[in-house]
């Protein structure tokens, strides 16, 4: 997911289970993460102890259920803190360059996912909370964390993210489609078998033609990737233009005797698969109107369907009777019945009621006074996860000051990260950084060019180089406006921004607006912003995701309210390094990934950003939900967890 | 005790001399000092000015601190032990920091500290400084141009007084928050130009301009109303009768008789004004970042409710006794100015 609405979600979610499975759960074919369940059960059992001792914690009896679970994050708080340091986040072509980081890493990350054959109990009802609605349920449209997050288990693409709540989670696997592709004409032709006997929510087949029309969909209502996911596929470009006599002829074509669907491109994509993955190229009905369906139900092909949805009260889901599962690392079979997501209580009710067990999980990150009471009171039911994200402050290069990049240099030595880290909840719930790429991301290779003392990671600021640079690009004394987000933390930031900016000897003011409109304020040139506080969350796990759609040129778009390289950078060179590293990504996936990671070094030394830490996201669910798994791409996968 | 009342019978009759002699502002300021509770509250308002004008002194001599710059990394000597001013939660998942609570000692962070580790006990005397400027400077405004308005408008009647009163009634149909969100937009990249007032998007100005618009016809229909009355009484047809023209007649008759229901005027509008001034800054329209008023205080503090309550307490206790005590100064001063109290006392 990119950064859509996140300004109402300061730290989204990343991976980690939680929860129980019965106490047969050892019994079963054991492997990798027998050892840690074992040392869990060692440790809870003197947990308990000293829980009954204190007579305080009504839950005591539940602590040797949750050792037989295998999840040292619940088990062991401490060996949970390291953990959230791991890091994952493999792009399924870049994997083997990988291999040596994550072989230690897979072991420790797959010890704390769901156990195979982990057995719940079907039934029952989540009760989800958030703060507030998402807007339109229109899974073409949508482009919301919040939403992505449901319509993962609503709808299905022709192919999908892998439901898994350890790195794998990353890879893309076949869903409507038979098999995965192989790609054809040197990666310009996409050809689906797609599976028979497959229904809709409200009992119609899925059919070629329903693929077809879903793609032709996607322009027809403007979708919001349109024009940036899908303007490869042939035809495309009629499309933009006129959304309402799209066709894709030539781009998608269908036979309908066959079951196949082959998508031809114009140029070979080597991310073709991971763009279609998401749930704006969900396949939905032909008949679904050409229109945003608002808060109008649409059917889809998951194991539930949407029943009602009035955005200032309920979104409520029920199983979709017509739903059989045809793949279980795709779309398996959900446990819940029923998913109520409710909507407007503020943060710290939700964090009350789920202690009070009247909710079980809250979509916002809980407000930062209750995060000490969440992590000790409340740490077995708490679990913090590494995103493959980043908090930044991106800088106009073509507005003074920061048209020097001396400046925007200067403002990456200044930042104290380690302070910065502290506003956001500390050292447990985020990590300094200051090259674009976070870690674990593909092409990932440390590097720190702004921090004090050398090295390749960020360890402290260097306020003198700073101050030489500014002064050397005689710029000291020019007026400079933060734009921040109405939000505790981002107002936060950006008030240490302004001291860090006016010790520079600029003046320094910042601007909290509403983060309704700040993310589209910032974009625009018009508006002639400086420098803002932003986030970016991946989309899929490419590299291209961060670096090409967030610093190069065609991403620049002056004037315009949907110009994401918020920065207004455009070096032809980096842009051509990064033309090529996406050309490769098919036909030499190393040398691509080799060039991505310099592409992430230029872009850092260039400076449009200042980057500044990676953040983790709090997870936190209420006691009686089980099975608590957290996919890498989808966050909590919601239809996996159950409730006693 | 015929000899008391014979001693006393002169000086009353002095005393009702005098009564008879001194002005009307004299009448009312003795009566006003018979009312305790307006007294106190005076009292109250003016510790209160005083203490915020000390702002400075007790950043620079007693939280030895700068509140207006971020102090995440700082410590404080507290009991003979170094303690981080934002302290890390080291038990459970380490999740979390807390700033540090109050102290209760004349001294740093008595009041505690804020998310950014700054001194709160300091930045109240410094929000209190601003939250009061904001609060006087848009009351005058709201009195001038509601005078003006409301005396033209019911002075002068017919065209004047139709168009005036259905600029006031657009003026308060217009939800103040709705034109302060989008003024505070509109002003971002742009400046506000009244004559020779140029407003930003972060001055000062923007909330004392809004405050002090925006509750212009709460105190000019009452005045159009008075002045309309006025216009019928007796001295005015006097007035009228001696060929006194309409300027003398507005500026010698009709004005200082205006005079006493401004001045109740002014506690009541000073306590919207300070009510509404925490609301914008509640929301960020009003004072900006590092700057402090109460309402960012609450702001700041509304992220540590849980953990730290004092931080938003405290701003929202000392709204409520400003408040509380500007309106029982407002009920003084009306019931000093009132013919008909003076009646009931008399």
């Amino acid at each position: 997911m990119a950064r859509h609405f996140c300004s109402e979600i300061p730290h989204m979610r990343n991976k980690q289970t939680t929860g129980a499975v019965p106490a047969h759960g050892l019994s079963g074919p054991i492997t990798i993460h027998s050892y840690t369940a074992r040392k869990a059960h060692r440790y809870l059992q003197g947990s308990r102890a000293v829980c009954e001792r204190r007579v305080r914690h009504s839950r005591c009896s539940e602590l040797p259920l949750l050792a037989l679970t295998g999840h040292d994050n619940e088990a062991a708080p401490g060996k949970n803190a390291r953990r959230t340091h791991i890091n994952r986040g493999m792009g399924m072509k870049n994997r083997t360059s990988f291999a040596a980081l994550t072989s230690g890493i897979a072991l420790a990350v797959f010890a704390t996912a769901a156990p195979a054959g982990a057995q719940g109990t079907p039934g029952g009802t989540l009760r989800l909370l958030a703060k507030a609605a998402a807007g339109t349920i229109d899974p073409h449209i949508n482009y919301t964390l919040q939403y992505f997050q449901i319509n993962y288990i609503l709808y299905d693409g022709l192919v999908t993210f892998k439901k898994a709540g350890d790195e794998t989670g990353f890879d893309v696997v076949a869903d409507l489609a038979e098999t995965l592709p192989e790609p054809e004409d040197g990666g310009k032709t996409y050809t689906f078998q797609l599976r028979k006997g497959l229904k809709f929510a409200d009992g119609s087949d899925v059919t070629p033609e329903d693929v077809l029309a879903s793609f032709q969909r996607i322009f027809k209502v403007s979708g919001p990737t349109a024009g940036t996911f899908y303007n490869g596929i042939v035809g495309a470009d009629e499309c933009l233009a006129a959304p309402a006599d799209c066709t894709l002829d030539g781009g998608v074509v269908i036979d309908e005797e066959a079951f196949t669907i082959t998508i031809n491109l114009t140029e070979p994509d080597g991310e073709f698969l991971q763009k279609i993955a998401i749930p704006h190229a969900a396949i939905l009905p032909a008949e679904t109107p050409i229109k945003d369906m608002g808060t109008e139900p649409v059917p889809g092909t998951g194991p539930y369907m949407i029943e009602s949805y009035n955005p200032n009260e309920r979104l409520k889901m029920v199983r979709n009777p017509h739903f059989e599962e045809w793949s279980a690392e795709a779309q398996p079979a959900g446990y819940p019945d029923e998913i109520d997501y409710d909507f407007g209580l503020t943060e710290e009710a939700a964090v009350t009621a789920i202690q009070n067990g009247q909710a079980d999980w809250m979509f916002d990150p809980p407000p930062p006074d209750r995060l000490a009471e969440i992590g000790t009171t409340y740490a077995d039911q708490a679990s913090v996860h590494p995103l493959t994200a980043m908090w930044y402050a991106p800088m106009n290069t073509n507005l003074a000051p920061f048209d020097d990049v001396r400046v925007r240099q200067a403002v990456n030595y200044a930042i104290d990260r380690s302070a910065v880290v502290k506003l956001f909840g500390g050292s447990n719930l985020a990590q300094p950084a200051c090259q674009i790429l976070p870690p674990g991301f593909p092409s990932y290779e440390p590097y720190c060019p702004y921090t004090a003392g050398g090295g390749d990671t960020w360890s402290a600021p260097d306020m003198e180089k700073a101050k030489a640079l500014v002064a050397e690009s005689g710029t000291a004394g020019q007026e400079v406006t933060i734009i921040a987000e109405d939000n505790t933390v981002s107002r936060a930031i950006g008030v240490y921004l302004q001291d860090v900016l006016n010790e520079l000897g600029y003046e320094a003011k910042v601007q909290a607006i509403s983060q309704n409109i700040q993310f589209t304020y910032i974009q625009n040139t018009n508006n002639n912003v400086q420098i803002s506080i932003s986030q970016w969350f991946q989309d899929y796990p490419s590299p291209s995701n961060f670096l090409q759609v967030l610093f190069s040129c065609a991403s620049f778009n002056p004037g315009s309210d949907a110009s994401v390289n918020i920065s207004g950078f455009c070096d032809e060179s980096i842009d051509a390094k990064m033309a090529e590293a996406a050309s490769l990504t098919l036909t030499d996936p190393e040398k691509s990934a080799e060039l991505w990671t310099e592409v992430d070094k230029a872009v850092t030394d260039a400076a449009p950003a200042a980057v500044l830490f990676t953040p983790k996201r709090v997870d936190f669910i209420s006691s009686r939900v089980k099975n608590f798994t957290f996919s890498p791409q989808f966050y909590w996968i919601m239809s996996q967890s159950w409730v006693e | 005790m015929s000899s008391v009342e014979e001693t006393d019978a002169p000086a009353a009759s002095r005393q009702g001399q005098a009564k008879a002699t001194e002005s009307p502002w004299a009448t009312a300021f003795r009566k006003l000092r018979r009312d305790r509770a307006a007294i106190v509250a005076l009292a109250v308002l003016v510790a209160i000015v005083v203490v915020c004008l000390m702002a400075p002194l007790y950043a620079r001599h007693v939280a030895m601190t700068d509140p207006f710059v971020t102090n995440l990394n700082g410590t404080v000597m507290i009991a003979g032990e170094e303690r981080p001013v934002l302290e890390p939660s080291t038990t459970g998942l380490g999740l979390g920091l807390t700033p540090i609570g109050p102290t209760w000692e004349f001294g740093p962070f008595m009041l505690g500290a804020d998310n950014q580790g700054r001194d709160v006990a300091a930045r109240m005397l410094y929000g209190g400084r601003n939250s009061l400027f904001i609060a006087f400077a848009s009351t005058l405004l709201c009195l001038v141009l509601a005078t003006l308005v409301g005396t033209t408008a019911g002075f002068f009647g017919g065209i004047s007084d139709t168009i005036l009163s259905r600029i006031l009634d657009v003026l308060w149909a217009f939800p103040i928050f709705l034109l302060a969100i989008s003024l505070s937009i509109v002003l971002l990249n742009q400046t506000l130009t009244i004559g020779p007032w140029r407003i930003t998007s972060g001055s000062l100005a923007l909330p004392i301009f809004i405050i002090g618009i925006v509750y212009v016809p709460y105190v000019a229909r009452p005045i159009r109303g008075h002045v309309q009355t006025l216009m019928g009484a007796e001295f005015v047809t006097a007035a009228v009768g001696l060929g006194a023209s309409p300027w003398r007649i507005l500026i010698k008759d009709i004005l200082p008789n205006v005079v006493p229901r401004i001045v109740v005027f002014v506690p009541l509008i000073l306590a919207l004004s300070m009510i509404i001034e925490s609301a914008l800054s509640f929301l960020s329209i009003g004072v900006q970042p590092p700057g402090a008023s109460w309402g960012t205080i609450i702001q700041d503090g509304q992220g540590l409710l849980y953990s730290r309550p004092a931080v938003a307490l405290v701003p929202g206790i000392a709204i409520a006794v400003t408040v509380l005590a500007l309106n029982i100064l407002g009920d003084g001063v009306r019931d000093a100015l009132d013919p008909k109290s003076a009646m009931r006392i008399g």
